[in-house]
């Protein structure tokens, strides 16, 4: 029942200029197209995730996927998707699993912030022309400067050196193929940045490229042993997701096959269940016990960050994770994304990033520990102008998770948890994981990031600044617009015009 | 080589057995300092006093013997070797231990044996002498915990054992005597299963005493996950 009702999409095909070549078939991996008996081509409208797959394959552009025009009726309160929504739980009784980030039409603050410029009492900088510095360090703020014996300042012990304040944030692989893990490594080595392993271990392929990796310890502890704490540069403590605070994760055994069980170093077919919390951490007190432990396990060589859903009481949270020994605190906010989340968990738990990571710079400064720690924001950065904003509101780098797969070629249908991806991404199907070209990845993560360095640094310039240390919690230069009074306190800002 | 650990913090007495290179170390007056063996590998450390948090957190083979308790999250991670307690534990014993064999003389505290899993040729084996505190076993994968009860007393198991239990075994000498939940099944330990628990159960004896022939002889109960402990289709594709 409902079927025609639920699709989302309808498809055209343009019959004069079809050469029924088949290819559309035969690229999409959700089964939309299919041949009848007497030769006409049958197409499930409703299969369709508008993934645009088809679309770009066609030899002759006879493909088009649009919005269907064929939809129940809907209002300003009763919308098409809530009314989608109650058909698919009416027949199935399913709990509503989304992928991706929260697809809320509010406003993100990033977009209501304005950033300044100088203009005749001080002079703008032209990055083109002068040195601008985008080196960050991460972890190990607060130690002493020491020199060697030529007087040259000894990088500081242990902290991560990015080269440009970006980073790709944690994915396992599992949520993504082989593919997109090997060129986020290998972009991440090109740019002197770092990718993030996610919870699901290290593929043995990739210690190679441990210096600029980040190993992920999540409740379930898939993967993690002595070895593969020691083969990345830094360790994170995954407490919470912005998709999805406070649940844990399920990976069901048809998909822990092969070499995804392998990583993750259970028997294959069982199902890989993290849970809600680290039964071993139940306070502050318990945390500092894991980041003292993982750095007991490697030495006291590599920063450990604690990686938390920015929720109502952050700053407090942030506070004591500040003291529980982590170097790096990691605030992820409601709009980061998720290859599977509960739809209503993720559309409705958790606070945005820019109003989290204010109210922790400030908390952390008020408290007078905020040069011990440094602090990371993800949750939905989708470009140079949110980094440069999230910079000044306090971050001290960022974590770009979807702009990373988008520019590796996703489209952004939100289907990830189906482990259908056409594009190759979040997919194990060794066909579709073909299809992502690796060199042509890196190369395109390459670009996207030195274009954001370039852009980051004509904003920096247009300010008058040319080091990313200047711009850090530099909320003077950012003005709020159309903003209450309570938020612009909270953010830290004045308002555009004052 | 000897440490004297009286006074010393816990980076100091762990720095001090990080550099040295000998098989064997023992610490005397040890009092409770952490990470004891935390990623230890090929060497044999004993405890003379109580084991702080962490002891053989991530530890990958050798041997850890406490003569005294251990203190919580004993055995955090554990992918190898064994670690013999001549006492008690504290809470989360063998958080997601994925290899080697654990030891307890006595009681172990709250969440022993929590997501415990098995790969490959790593399986991982808690055995507690005593009783064990509340949800034990909860999220258990692989491997085995046995609850032996030795000091009979009032009930092996604490409340709510083996919460979502989907792979493993649980053995509990006698009766289990708490309400299990519906993905898992218990029964009375077969010939086969005790053939499974006996190379433990001599090793638990060979290290703390106590008749391993009158023990294999009483009677146990087992925990498995029930038929259909699979984890319900419980979403739809949105």
């Amino acid at each position: 029942m409902n079927a025609r009702a639920r699709a989302e999409f309808e498809i055209l095909k343009d019959r004069e200029r079809c050469c029924d070549c088949g290819l559309c078939a035969k690229q999409c991996a959700n089964g939309v197209y299919s041949v009848t008996k007497e030769g006409g081509w049958r197409i499930a409208d409703e299969k369709c995730v508008n993934c645009q797959r088809c679309v770009e394959m066609c030899p002759t552009g006879a493909l088009k996927v649009i919005k269907n025009r064929n939809a129940p009726r809907s209002d300003g309160n009763w919308h098409l998707q809530a009314v989608r929504e109650i058909y698919k739980q009416a027949e199935t009784g399913g709990v509503l699993l989304s992928s991706m980030g929260n697809q809320s039409d509010m406003p993100a603050y990033f977009d209501r912030i304005a950033v300044n410029a100088s203009q005749v009492t001080n002079p703008p900088i032209d990055p083109l022309r002068e040195p601008m510095e985008t080196r960050v360090y991460l972890g190990a703020q607060n130690r002493e400067v020491k020199r060697d014996a030529n007087g040259q300042i000894k990088p500081e012990g242990g902290a991560l050196r990015l080269e440009v304040p970006v980073m790709f944030s944690a994915m396992s692989y599992g949520s993504i193929s082989y593919n997109a893990h090997a060129a986020l490594a290998r972009a991440a080595r090109e740019l002197g940045t770092y990718y993030n392993t996610g919870e699901g271990g290290l593929h043995r392929d990739f210690y190679e490229y441990g210096a600029n990796t980040i190993v992920q310890v999540a409740s379930g502890r898939f993967g993690v042993h002595k070895d593969y704490l020691n083969a990345g540069a830094a360790i994170e403590i995954k407490m919470g997701q912005g998709a999805k605070p406070g649940i844990g994760g399920h990976l069901p055994g048809e998909k822990t096959v092969g070499d995804i069980a392998l990583t993750r170093m259970i028997p294959p077919g069982s199902d890989a269940i993290s849970p809600a919390p680290h039964h071993d951490i139940y306070s502050i007190e318990d945390l500092r016990q894991l980041v003292d432990s993982l750095k007991e396990a490697t030495g006291h060589a590599k920063p450990v960050f604690v990686k938390v859903a920015a929720v109502h009481n952050i700053a407090a949270i942030a506070g004591g994770i500040a003291r529980s020994g982590a170097d790096v605190i990691v605030l992820d906010g409601w709009r980061g994304g998720t290859g599977a989340a509960p739809t209503r968990i993720r559309d409705n738990v958790g606070i945005p990033v820019e109003l989290a990571l204010a109210s922790v710079d400030s908390r952390l400064r008020a408290e007078g520990i905020r040069n011990r720690v440094s602090l990371v924001a993800g949750g939905s950065i989708r470009n140079s102008a949110d980094m440069v904003k999230a910079i000044a509101l306090g971050a001290d780098a960022v974590y770009i998770g979807t702009a990373a797969l988008i520019a590796l070629g996703c489209h952004v249908c939100r289907s990830c948890h189906g482990g259908k991806c056409n594009w190759g991404i979040a997919t194990q199907q060794p066909e579709l994981v073909a299809r992502l070209d690796v060199e042509e990845g890196v190369r395109r993560l390459v670009n996207l990031v030195t274009a954001w360095k370039h852009e980051m640094e004509e904003m920096m310039g247009g300010m008058g600044i040319n080091a990313i240390e200047a711009l850090r919690g530099n909320r003077l230069m950012l003005r709020g617009l159309g903003l209450s009074s309570r938020e612009l306190d909270i953010l830290g800002i004045m308002h555009a015009g004052e | 080589m000897e440490i004297y650990a009286k006074g010393m913090s816990c980076e100091q007495l762990n720095e001090a057995v990080r550099r040295c290179t000998d098989k064997r170390i023992d610490i005397r007056a040890c009092n409770g300092q952490r990470f004891i063996a935390c990623a230890g590998a090929g060497r044999s450390i004993n405890v003379y006093g109580v084991a702080g948090n962490g002891a053989g957190a991530y530890m990958e083979s050798g041997e850890l013997r406490v003569y005294g308790n251990a203190q919580d999250a004993l055995a955090d991670t554990m992918g190898g070797g064994e670690i013999y307690v001549f006492g008690g534990c504290g809470d989360a014993a063998g958080y997601a231990m994925r290899g080697g064999e654990v030891y307890v003389r006595d009681n172990a505290g709250y969440r022993a044996g929590v997501h415990m899993k098995a790969y490959d040729k790593q399986f991982p084996v808690l055995v507690v002498g005593g009783r064990a505190g509340c949800f034990l076993g909860e999220y258990l994968a692989g491997g085995i915990i046995a609850v032996l009860d030795l000091h009979n007393e009032a009930a092996p198991l604490g409340e709510e054992a083996a919460r979502g239990m989907h792979g493993g075994r649980i053995y509990v000498r006698g009766e289990v005597g708490v309400p299990l939940p519906e993905c898992t099944a218990a029964r009375r330990a077969e010939a086969e299963d005790m053939r499974l628990l006996e190379p433990y159960l001599r090793k638990f004896c060979a290290a703390f005493g106590g008749d391993v022939n009158a023990l294999l002889a009483d009677k146990f109960t087992v925990i498995t996950p029930a038929e259909n402990a699979r984890a319900k289709r419980l979403y739809v594709s949105n």
